[in-house]
């Protein structure tokens, strides 16, 4: 099978490459990538008027999966992934069990090999049950193709284990993504610590609890020399403390999420517990410091933190409900509105953001382009404008926090591995 | 009678979505209904054949019972349902239960709910009236109605008026509530407290701040004394009773060096030696029993206007 994708403006910042180009696809790779290609393809995908750009890497998805398949699955998951133009997940440990062990990573393994969509790399916890107390056997993930690790949802609160845990992971050369979130400041606290907490009558999780536990982690990461990715990075504190630390020469990489750079703490003010995550929506100083920091380059990566939970879960009190957000069918979208028709970043930088940083932190041959690459390749209407529908969500849980907004860039195709995945058409 | 078709909202949820127009007309419409209350029959037919259901998720005698004789005075049908005996041990959601509670056909809730917002939650996935008898650390309306309504009768107009709110203010209710109502009314507001229990950025609600209990008097037209709930206390943050009382509570020592008509008010119940003396709490200045009796007035004025905005609704679907 042979698929020329034509005239579209093809993206490629590994490559340079922002022009109009056509790429012809044989069978699972891409095969040339050039100008007035025309080789008797078997399909040919008219992109004039689109973007093409290579799928993006989401390095900070929950599956769900073995465990909670209530919430989501390997096959809904990246069902819902390649809606929203991701071609390549890192799936969290925190699943039932966690994947902390030989058996757990083989089982995720099996799983994904009988029913992912699209492509899931794994990510190992750090210690057994996430639990912070006991190493997970880093040797025996990684043969069993784990590339990460993390604790994910709970950061470890020893520094001893976790600077032992930063050793081992660079004698296996595997990425430690720390969750930095010091709880015993931030227990019970439900969305961001201030006036509005006050007036709302809800606890507080302050910027101090994430911006401490983010100065420990590097702290200890320079002491083991081991590269570190700090996930979900939400306040002005936390970008300052790490572009400082970079600026030292700290092997140092961060994500923030979506919601981050869109929304404030003013999204809660009616309880809507579909605005609740951890860490919490902030305040517009430090949503307009994330915007800064993705601008300045400062965070390296933009990643969902996909976080599906039932309507049980979320449609109770605020008090109660679970955090964290659905993100992978909307990212695109609420990315190109408020980053690129904004004015702050490029396609070519959100490229960067969304697929060549992320692949290039896990050390994978993704985010590109290349002749003779797995031909993942999304098509993009950049300037389609759509509303975020709950019914439309491949995803089986609804938690988004962008229900009924209205966006402006929209996935209309994904390739994964030289087969059309989805057709928004 | 106040005119009736001037209320639009369903709900009433807390001070800080009302306007002071729409605070005072509740006011002004629980001056008629107080009249009811004198009356040697102390009932008029304003929600005959209407249901009101209490759902109290927390304990509570007062606030209930007040919610239930403004209910019947209006010749509501009343229902109780008390967290402990229903089905949401069973671990029904929130919203399940208005659902069920809507279905049978009730028209008003009135809840009482230890999380914040729960109010506002439930209000939103129901057509029928919601009235928040009180919501975490979020809002207790009709308190803080029934509060102003108090002062109002003492004081006249109060506008430019000083109260100050002396307690845990982090975890009252009482305090935003009132906060919301009495600064729309344009009276100044001062909280004091002991540090620990002025919550972050209480400022940004249009207060002053005060830790001297002395100072925070001076100038005041009334105190309105939070209870403090000791027996709440999980993290050990509150001072000793004793100490609290010492440096808190409102004593005849302190009424001597404040204004002559300070007025003294407590939402109840009230811990005679820990908040304020005995003799303050039973002093002329004293309007507790004022509070208790016009809370009824306040909450059939609450009870009546939600079920007016519903009326106006159904007969405009359009």
């Amino acid at each position: 099978m042979k698929i020329l994708i034509k005239n579209g403006r093809v993206i490629d910042p590994a490559n340079n490459i922002d022009d109009i180009r056509d790429i012809l696809i044989e069978s699972t790779r891409i095969a040339r990538i050039g100008k007035g290609l025309n080789n008797g393809a078997d399909k040919t995908i008219d992109a004039a008027g689109k973007i093409v750009m290579p799928g993006f890497v989401d390095m900070h998805v929950h599956l769900r999966e073995p465990g909670r398949e209530d919430k989501e699955t390997v096959a809904t998951g990246t069902q819902a992934a390649l809606r929203g133009g991701i071609t390549t997940m890192l799936a969290m440990p925190n699943t039932i069990p966690t994947i902390d062990s030989e058996e757990s990573a083989r089982l995720i393994a099996s799983i994904v090999r009988d029913t992912a969509r699209s492509r899931v790399l794994i990510c190992g916890a750090i210690t057994k049950g996430r639990m912070g107390k006991v190493l997970a056997d880093m040797a025996r993930l990684k043969k069993e193709g784990v590339i990460a690790v993390s604790d994910d949802g709970s950061s470890v609160d020893s520094s001893d284990i976790l600077l032992k845990a930063m050793k081992k992971a660079r004698e296996q050369k595997m990425l430690v993504i720390c969750h930095c979130e010091d709880k015993a400041m931030s227990a019970g606290g439900v969305m961001n610590l201030g006036a509005n907490s006050t007036r709302l009558g809800l606890r507080g999780i302050s910027n101090e609890s994430e911006y401490k536990r983010i100065q420990r982690d590097i702290m200890l990461a320079q002491k083991a020399k081991c590269s570190v990715h700090i996930a979900h990075v939400s306040c002005a504190e936390s970008i300052e403390i790490i572009a400082k630390a970079r600026k030292k020469g700290v092997t140092l990489t961060c994500e923030t999420a979506p919601h981050y750079f869109s929304l404030t703490e003013e999204a809660v003010f009616d309880y809507d517990t579909n605005k609740k995550m951890n860490p919490p929506l902030r305040t517009a100083r430090d949503r307009d410091a994330v915007r800064r920091g993705l601008v300045d380059g400062v965070i390296d990566v933009i990643a969902s933190d996909h976080a599906p939970h039932t309507v049980a879960e979320k449609e109770i009190e605020f008090d109660r409900a679970e955090f964290g957000v659905t993100g992978l069918e909307t990212e695109l979208g609420v990315a190109a509105t408020h980053l690129v028709h904004t004015g702050l970043l490029s396609w070519s930088e959100l490229v960067r953001k969304m697929a060549l940083n992320p692949a290039k932190i896990l050390g994978i041959d993704k985010g590109t382009l290349g002749v003779n690459k797995d031909a993942d390749i999304i098509i993009v209407d950049p300037e389609a404008g759509w509303i975020v529908n709950a019914a439309d969500f491949a995803s089986k849980s609804k938690n988004s926090c962008f229900l009924n907004e209205r966006l402006k860039g929209k996935v209309v195709k994904t390739l994964y591995r030289g087969m059309v995945a989805y057709n928004a058409d | 009678m106040a005119e009736p078709a001037v209320w639009t909202k369903k709900d009433l949820l807390g001070l800080e979505y009302l306007s002071a127009e729409e605070i005072k007309f509740i006011l002004d419409t629980a001056d008629s209904f107080k009249e009811v209350t004198t009356r040697e029959i102390k009932k008029v037919p304003a929600l005959r054949g209407k249901t009101v259901v209490n759902l109290f998720y927390e304990p509570s005698t007062r606030t209930r019972i007040s919610f239930e004789l403004a209910a019947k005075r209006l010749s509501a049908d009343v229902i109780n349902i008390a967290a402990e005996t229903s089905s949401i041990k069973k671990g029904e959601t929130l919203i399940d239960t208005g659902r069920n509670i809507e279905a049978l056909k009730a028209d008003i809730i009135v809840m009482r709910h230890n999380y914040s917002g729960s109010a506002n939650m439930l209000a939103r996935h129901l057509n029928m009236s919601v009235v928040n008898a009180g919501d975490g650390w979020h809002e207790h309306p009709t308190q803080a109605l029934l509060d102003i309504f108090t002062l109002r009768e003492k004081l006249g107009n109060i506008e430019g008026r000083e109260v100050t709110i002396v307690g845990d203010i982090a975890h009252s209710r009482v305090a935003r509530s009132n906060i919301w109502g009495l600064t729309k009314l344009g009276v100044r507001v001062t909280v004091c407290a002991p540090k620990m229990l002025i919550p972050v950025g209480i400022e940004a609600m249009g207060v002053s701040v005060s830790n001297n209990i002395d100072e925070a008097l001076k100038d005041a037209d009334a105190v309105n004394v939070l209870r403090m709930q000791f027996e709440r206390d999980e993290q050990g943050a509150f001072p000793k009773q004793m100490e609290y009382f010492k440096k808190f509570g409102i004593t005849e020592e302190r009424l001597r060096k404040a204004k002559p008509e300070l007025i003294v008010m407590h939402p109840g119940p009230i811990n005679r030696g820990i908040e304020m003396s005995s003799e303050v709490a039973d002093c002329p200045q004293s309007v507790i029993l004022d509070q208790v009796t016009n809370g009824i007035a306040v909450r059939m004025a609450a009870l009546f206007l939600v079920s007016q905005a519903r009326d106006i609704k159904n007969e405009n679907p359009h």
